[in-house]
């Protein structure tokens, strides 16, 4: 991961010469290569470890959290939430700073995740995981039908711009959304330190974890607010990049097996890098265009799901 | 040792309208709501009970009372001298144990892993298991044979094989000092504090085979280390084979209780099957032989 980190930023359209990036004799103002290292790919490739590495993890946890290998960190509606957050801002909002959309998606997202938890904690006792999907499922639709509708009164820019963000883009101008996204997954991450155990247990079925002595609704909780708040951080600053989230835990667990001790800092890294190679592509298959990453990550994605099916037992 | 006084429950819900909360603030429900109504049972250290009804007469939800699963809409559950519900969890897990009909995993855990999960009440957050808890582990398989099992994956296991290593697991989760679990002498572990391994319907879904396997695995348990254990079965050889006392339970009273030979008569198990008893007498009677 780190090999991708700091390497990636070295490939691109505009080649650069290692030497003359770390050159002090050259003033930063005068040094092409490295205003070009530093300014412009050397926060998007931190911004792709940041999104690659919190999508993986986060959808680790919500595999782990609906004991189903195919959910994703989008499946209970936080994207949808972040997306529509982000269209309302893009069409409404003229007078915002990009930073603003960044904080309208996180708003959206924390929405979604409070509508989701309320419908799911109503009837049941603890937190059901069945309504859990429902309630996100149908979250999902309801939102894109509000983003149908914001998409319908915009006008031909802000739509253009509205399709960008939804494809899922990296091109981050500065350090600024890492900084502010920054502190919320640290705080995400550390819960899912302590919902690594739990989660083994919970896969084998929440009586037989709770007869074990796991806090089952607590852990429950816990995994689908961090994993929420991972979730909108990471498409605050990237919007929804797909595939990430299943591909690299499903790789992940048929490398490490399956206890979540080890998948989920494997799946951070490994997410991490794969995100990082993945924008590397996008930014070089068409120079000097750049392509979203979202593009690349589907491209892979869809493939990788067909295999799935057919390999599956 | 484990004892519940008076307990009732329904499934009804926070929502169910037929709620009525009477004065002293139990809510009562009409009779039919309730899965389990006025039973009081308690099991001692080192007994063998099984609970025998039909489907449907409420032997699982009783189990997960007794466990501490469910909490009983009126009357208590006791272990030893405190009440269940205000143990903590992670002591109550050290003391009882439970292994229900099925399990079905999410992902794809080693059997080894599977066991080693029982060893998770004597952990801390983020403790790694020691030598001692694969000590434990390795015991458990033994004691129920599966040792051969332990790299495999869970889900290419039989039926039998499964059920064998969820009783493992569960014997890790009990096991308080190394290797007590299958060693002989009763109550083996510090403090002398009886350990309880619950089974719901243990052989259900098993053909004869694994059924003889895990009623001898189970004989093997009480035999060597003074295991009391409390299961649930509607399998009437199985209960007269195993257990030093039966239970019968019909749509949630207690029907009779008491030894096998004494309880399981054609017309107490005719009525609790709804069965003819000239049609129950011939199964009961070669169930009775194999005692």
């Amino acid at each position: 991961m780190v090999v991708a980190v700091l390497g990636s930023p070295f490939i691109g359209s505009t080649p650069i010469q290692f030497s003359r990036v770390f050159s002090t004799s050259i003033p930063f103002a005068d040094n092409i290569d490295a205003q070009i290292f530093f300014i412009a790919r050397l926060p998007r490739a931190l911004a792709a470890a940041l999104v690659g590495g919190t999508l993986a993890a986060a959808g680790v946890v919500f595999q782990g959290l609906l004991r189903n290998a195919l959910a994703t960190p989008y499946t209970l509606g936080v994207s949808a939430g972040a997306s529509l957050g982000a269209m309302v801002a893009i069409t409404f909002g003229a007078g915002w700073a990009v930073g603003g959309v960044a904080s309208a998606s996180l708003a959206g997202a924390f929405l979604a995740v409070g509508i989701v938890y309320a419908l799911a904690s109503a009837r049941h006792r603890g937190l059901s995981t069945t309504v859990l999907l429902l309630a996100g499922v149908t979250l999902n639709s309801f939102f894109s039908a509000l983003i149908l509708f914001v998409q319908y009164v915009s006008d031909f820019a802000q739509t253009f711009r509205a399709l960008r963000w939804l494809m899922g883009d990296l091109d981050v101008a500065s350090y600024a959304p890492l900084v502010s996204a920054l502190p919320l997954v640290a705080v995400a991450f550390a819960a899912f330190a302590w919902l690594a155990r739990p989660l083994n247990l919970l896969s084998i079925g929440t009586e037989a974890a709770a007869t074990r002595g796991v806090p089952v609704v607590r852990a429950q909780r816990v995994a689908f607010f961090a994993a929420s708040l991972a979730t909108g951080s990471a498409v605050s600053v990237g919007g929804p990049i797909g595939f990430v989230g299943i591909i690299v835990p499903h790789l992940v667990r048929l490398m490490v097996g399956a206890d979540h001790r080890l998948v989920l800092p494997a799946s951070t890294f490994f997410g991490a890098a794969f995100l990082v190679a993945c924008d590397t592509i996008a930014r070089i298959v068409l120079a000097p265009i750049e392509l979203p990453v979202g593009i690349i990550t589907a491209v892979i994605g869809g493939p990788f799901f067909l295999w799935l099916l057919i390999t599956r037992r | 040792m484990l004892s519940g006084g008076n307990l009732q429950f329904g499934y009804g819900g926070r929502a169910s309208r037929r709620d009525r909360s009477t004065a002293g603030g139990e809510r009562s429900r009409t009779a039919v709501d309730r899965v389990i109504d006025g039973v009081s049972l308690s099991i001692d250290a080192g007994e063998v009970v099984g609970i025998l009804g039909p489907n449907g007469s409420g032997k699982t939800t009783l189990l997960r009372l007794l466990s501490g699963a469910l909490a009983p809409d009126a009357g208590s559950v006791r272990l030893g001298d405190a009440e269940l519900s205000s143990l903590p969890r992670r002591a109550v897990a050290q003391r009882i144990a439970v292994v229900p009909q099925e399990t079905s995993l999410a992902f794809d855990y080693s059997v080894l892993e599977i066991v080693l999960m029982g060893r998770y009440p004597h952990l801390g957050a983020f403790e790694i298991e020691g030598p001692a808890d694969l000590a434990a582990a390795t015991a458990a398989l033994e004691a129920t044979g599966t040792a051969a099992f332990a790299d495999r994956p869970f889900r290419t296991l039989s039926g039998g094989e499964k059920q064998r290593v969820v009783i493992a697991s569960a014997l890790a989760q009990l096991d308080r000092s190394i290797g007590s679990i299958g060693s002989i002498g009763s109550g083996g572990s510090g403090g002398g504090e009886s350990r309880l391994l619950l089974l719901d319907e243990p052989t259900a879904s098993l053909d004869l085979r694994y059924q003889f396997e895990i009623g001898a695995v189970l004989q093997r348990l009480h035999d060597s280390s003074g295991m009391t254990i409390l299961l649930s079965t509607h399998d009437l050889r199985f209960a007269a084979s195993l257990c030093t006392r039966v239970v019968l339970l019909s749509s949630g009273r207690i029907l009779a209780e008491g030894a096998p030979r004494d309880v399981l008569t054609p017309e107490l198990v005719g009525r609790l099957f709804d069965v003819p008893p000239g049609l129950a007498a011939p199964i009961l009677a070669s169930a009775l032989v194999s005692r």
